[in-house]
Formats: structure tokens, sequence, C-alpha cells
């Protein structure tokens, strides 16, 4: 199919990512007594960003080589088309 | 419970993301095979990823962690001797007759293995099921935002009546599930499943995280519980001194070989998955790609409810009434009691009280998650219900349009009909979703019972495709007279055996006699569909062995003897299913030692 699922996986999780880590930036430190005194927002909100931005990556990169190598088979076989 | 600004952000980016998939992928729908087989232009990761998120729905994730925190780590036998072995065995055995007949649905292989009277039985039976599915998922997703008091506050700034909440929950997931499947069809469906797959480990990771760190790793965990809760197969050589309450032998049979297998390879639902792949060998990996992930699972499903269970007992964040909360002692680790209607602990026939296990993940939830990634976790928990809805009805629509009407009311139409009725079908199954919702709230038992039958029929399914696709002698006869005598066998074994401790009725023994009586529910659930397996497999054989055998060349393509194996040559190593079958029982076979 024409969309690479990687890019919309790769942008939620950019977009996700960048608003936690920013909330685990801003908030209290009082708010991390629940999940032991580690600043969840912020080290998981990065994990997520880093995971998404490598999503985006490799979904660009798929999507040129799936379009480069669709060329190649539309200029291998010109003639499919007539058929 | 207090969300905050950025826990409503966070929902709302998802929901912005999923609709947005559907409007995307519309202009691609243009045939009904884009619509109802995604065009079978998936690649294997993809369609792998949501093999397993079509099943993972609100069930898997609240239930799993509940039967972790009531059994321990034996909950993971739902894993690593249930799921995998049979994925495993779908990919290698199975998938070269679904994907290579070009059948378009499970019972259309029926149809062209076997005959008519299969396929509608089949079809007719998923199809009511598919739709009480997703019912049930979209009741259940009612409750627990009822429950977690979710929409209270903006009601309250909204001044909405609170009785509205579980009214316009069930809407609005309906809403957003219709709206997707509507626009992109089984790609749009298995993009969001995929999408939610990653959300779902995104969500719940951080939760084994902390709570692990809590009491002290694997090790604090092994510490302060019972050895049974940390230990898979301890004391499995006798049903009375393991938790689950079964045997090795009842628990390999029944849930490995029957009751896994009779799910992971026959229901449309997750093999529909696999038919959407791009080829061949792409749907013969679906099943193996989706295997690693899945044998992971449980640390991310079950822990959560070992961790629950092994907190030293206090306040839960959430109980299902405020009575519950008054009296904490009840309650075991993080989960609380059930209350009656007086207020105090629901108490079992020893007189301890009942524990509320679905309340396991909720409460860890809350327990543990800051308002932000409390934001992520929930939206996590609504995507495996709207995943385990989409599901559902995708299958539906497929099975309705297919082999229901095109096959009974209207055939010879144009695709361009039969795409506008799976567009109708949609919206027909989601309405009938939402009555099959409110038929929970008002007749629990119900629901209940139709789970029962709906076991009963899937109980001898597995003995039907594996003689059907590994026996060429097998005749439609018989296999309709198996599957009709298999789920007999399996409602009067039901009917006639209770487990230790229930009242007769909806937990058995409803036919008067009692032959049997079960350590527990479980062992009672297995026996009935190891019952019911062997009644069709014996019953198939006798009948196609007394019925005249079909022309064999009608059955090339549909039988393991006439079928040419799939060429492997121009296939790298790892690419190969039976290198990576192997590869995943071995790694599964690691993990039932690491945790024997």
């Amino acid at each position: 199919m024409g969309l690479d699922i990687r890019l919309p996986i790769g942008g939620l999780f950019t977009v996700l990512g960048l608003l936690l880590a920013g909330y685990g930036l801003v908030s209290e430190k009082a708010l991390y007594e629940r999940s032991l005194g580690i600043n969840v927002n912020l080290e998981w909100g990065l994990v997520m960003l880093i995971f998404g931005v490598i999503m985006v990556v490799l979904g660009r990169r798929g999507t040129r080589n799936g379009d480069n190598r669709r060329h190649e088979v539309a200029q291998h076989r010109p003639d499919t088309s007539h058929h | 419970m207090n969300l905050t600004t950025i826990d409503w952000i966070i929902m709302l980016v998802y929901f912005i993301f999923v609709l947005g998939i559907g409007f995307l992928l519309k202009r691609k729908v243009k045939t009904s095979t884009d619509f109802f087989l995604a065009g079978r232009a998936i690649p294997a990761w993809v369609c792998g990823l949501a093999f397993i998120s079509a099943n993972l729905g609100a069930q898997e994730v609240i239930g799993m962690a509940a039967s972790g925190a009531k059994y321990g780590i034996a909950t993971s036998h739902f894993y690593w001797i249930g799921a995998i072995p049979a994925m495993v065995f779908v990919g290698i055995f199975m998938m070269p007759f679904y994907y290579g007949s070009r059948a378009r649905s499970v019972p259309e292989y029926l149809r062209l293995r076997f005959d008519e009277k299969t396929r509608g039985l089949n079809a007719i039976s998923f199809a009511i099921m598919t739709v009480f599915s997703s019912g049930i998922s979209m009741y259940a997703m009612a409750r627990l935002i009822q429950t977690l008091h979710i929409l209270d506050a903006p009601f309250r700034r909204m001044s909405f009546p609170p009785q509205w909440i579980f009214d316009v929950s069930i809407l609005f997931s309906a809403l957003v599930v219709l709206a997707y499947i509507l626009l992109g069809g089984l790609s749009s469906a298995i993009y969001n499943e995929v999408l939610q797959f990653f959300l779902i480990v995104a969500g719940f990771l951080p939760l084994v995280w902390l709570g692990l760190k809590n009491v002290g790793g694997w090790h604090g965990l092994t510490e302060r519980l019972p050895r049974a809760y940390t230990h898979s197969w301890a004391g499995m050589s006798n049903p009375h001194t393991n938790p689950l309450g079964v045997e090795w032998f009842g628990l390999v049979m029944g849930l490995g070989f029957v009751l896994s297998f009779g799910y992971w390879c026959t229901d449309f639902l997750v093999v529909q998955r696999a038919m959407a792949a791009d080829s061949m060998s792409a749907a013969r990996r679906t099943p193996l790609i989706a295997a690693i992930p899945k044998m992971f699972f449980p640390f991310l499903v079950i822990l959560p409810g070992l961790i629950a269970i092994a907190l030293p007992t206090q306040l839960s964040p959430v109980a299902s009434t405020a009575a519950a909360q008054s009296v904490p002692s009840a309650g075991e680790g993080l989960i609380p009691a059930k209350m009656d209607e007086t207020g105090q602990p629901k108490l079992d026939q020893n007189g301890k009280p009942v524990l509320d296990y679905d309340l396991a993940i909720p409460n860890m939830l809350l327990r543990y998650f800051p308002t932000g990634i409390l934001g992520l976790g929930l939206t996590a928990l609504l995507a495996s219900f709207m995943s385990g809805m989409a599901g559902n009805v995708t299958a539906f629509n497929t099975v309705w349009t297919y082999d229901i009407y095109q096959s009974y009311i209207r055939p010879n139409a144009s695709d361009a009909h039969y795409l506008l009725m799976g567009r109708l079908a949609t919206v027909f199954g989601i309405a009938l979703s939402i009555m099959a919702a409110y038929a929970a709230t008002r007749f629990n038992n119900i629901m209940d019972m139709l789970q029962l039958v709906f076991a009963f029929v899937n109980a001898p399914l597995f003995a039907t495709f594996l003689l059907g696709m590994f026996w060429k002698r097998a005749t439609g006869h018989g296999a309709f007279s198996g599957l009709v005598s298999g789920t007999t066998a399996a409602a009067l074994h039901h009917g006639l055996t209770l487990s230790a401790g229930a009242a007769p009725g909806i937990k058995g023994a409803w036919l008067g006699p009692v032959l049997h009586t079960y350590p527990s529910e479980m062992a009672q659930n297995f026996w009935t569909a190891i019952w019911a397996w062997t009644t069709c497999f014996v019953v198939t054989i006798l009948v196609s062995l007394m019925t005249p055998p079909r022309d064999e060349k009608d059955l090339v393509g549909l039988v393991h003897s006439l079928t040419a194996r799939p060429s492997e040559e121009n296939v790298p190593w790892y690419k190969r299913p039976a290198i990576l079958g192997a590869l995943v029982l071995a790694m599964t076979l690691l993990l039932n030692l690491i945790f024997w």
C-alpha cells in the first residue's frame, strides 16, 4: 500500500515523546512521588522520541526505495501496460 | 481520578492519528478486495503485528493481569504452550492452504474443501460471535471508564448528567472505529492495530519497569509470593497441587492442543490478517513473526498482576465501589475485594473475601503513573479496547458480505455492490455490537451463556480443519456431522460435570446428574474442549468413510498430499518458515525452562 506504516507510527511517537518529555521538564518534582522519584515523563518521553525519530527515518527511506524500485520495474518492462 | 490537560492532549493526539490513517488510506480503497483483504498487499511484519494486535483486546490486557494476580506465572501457559505452538503450526502447515486456495475467508475455505452446509454453519456462528465479542469489548470499556471516573470531571464542567458517561463512552468508541473502518477497510484496521500494538507496549512497559523496581526485581517478587506463583510448572503433576487446578495432561491437550490450536488456526479474526499479506511467503511468515513478540507478552500483561498482588495490602486507588475503599484490609496487595449490596466484602465458601482481580491493571496504572504518562497508559488501555473491537468488525463485514450475502442472498452482483455492502455491514455490525453491549448491561447471564455456547461451537473446529487439510478422504457430510456432534458433546460434557464449589446452572451440571467434579473451572473447560475435539475427530472419520469421497482433482491446493510444497529456493534462510518456526519453538522452550 502507498502509505508506509512506519511514518504514522514514527509521527505519533515523536509527538507523544515531545509532549511527555516537555512536560517532564517543566513539571514539579513532587509529582513523581508515585513513580518512586523517577521523572518518568521525561525519561520515557525521551525513549519514545528516539523510537519515533528512528521509525520516521526508516519509513522515509523505505518509501524512497519503494518508489525507486517501482520506477525500475516500470522501466524494465515498458510494454506491460499495453496488454 | 484527576486527569490534567497534558493527559487529555495525549489522548487527543492518539485519536487524531487513528482517524488520520483512515483518511490517508481512503483513496486506496477502490475494489472489494481492497476493502476486505487490504488488496493482499501488506508486508509480513505489519501483518504479523496486526495478527497479535487484533487479539490484544481488553479481554487480554485486563484479563491476563487478572489471571496473573489470581494464578501467578502459570498464566503464561496460555502463551508458552497455548498460543505460540499454535501460531507456528498455522504458519508452517496451514497457511499454504488458506492463502494458496485464494479463499477470501476461513468459511470460504470450508466451502472449497467440504461443502456449502459446513461453510454456512461456520459463517453464521462466526458472524454472531464477532458481533457479541465486539459488544462485550465496548461494554467493558464503558464500565472501566465509569469505574475509573475518567469522564466525571469533564462532565461536571459541562454540566452533563453523570448517567450519560456510559452511553457517551459506547457511542464515542463506536464512532471512532466506524469512521476508520469505513474509510480504509481492512488496511485501515490493520494499520491501526499496528499503531495500537506499539502504543500498548509503550504504555505498559514503564508500568512493569516501575513495579518491578518497587518490589525489588524478579528476585524480590519470588521472595514475596508463594513458590507456585513464580514457577509456571510447579505442582503440575496433580490438579490439587497447582493454582490452575489442572494436571499437565489436561493443560497440554485441552489448552495447548484443542483450545489454542482451535483459536489461532481457525479463527478468521486472526487468519484474515495473514490472508492480507502480499505473498504466500509473507502469509506464512505472518504468524511466525507474530509469535516472537507474543512470547514476551507475559512480561507485559501478566507481570503487572503478579506485582499488584505482591505489594503490601493497601488502599487501592480504584475499587469498584466506595465501600470497598473503606475496608482496604479485605483486599490483597493492590487488589480490592468485591463488595455486596450492603457494603460488606463478598465472601466465598471458605469465608475469604472475593477479590476483584480485573482491577489489577487500573490500580497499577493509578498507583505508579503520575499525570502525563498516566494519559499514555489510559490511551494504551483505550487502544486495546478499540483494536479488539475493530478486529471483530472487519472479520464480521467480510464473512457477512462474502459468505452470507454473496452466497445466499445476492450472488452475481457487481464488485462495487459488494464494496457498498461491506461498508453497510460495517455500520450494521457496529450497531449490533452496541445493542449487544446494552444487552450485557441488562442481562449479565446472557453474556456468560453466549460465551459458553461459543466455546461449544469452537471447541471441535480444529479437528475439522486438521482432517480437512491432511486427510483427503474427509468428506463434507463427515465434516458437518463431526462439527454438530462435537458441539453436542461439549454441551453434554458441560451439562453433566461441575467444578468444585460451583453451583449447578451456568457453571455446569444443568442436565441434572453430576457425573464428575473437576477441581477447578479451568480444568472443566479444558476437558470439555478435549471431549468436543475427540468426538468431532472420530465422527468425521466414521461418517467420511461411509460417504463417497470427492474427486481428487477438485482437492488440489486444498489438501496437503495433493498440493505442491511452496518453493523456498530463492528465500534467504531467515525468511524460511521452517527455520523461523524452529527458532520460535526453541525460544519458547527456553522460556518454559527459565520459569520452570
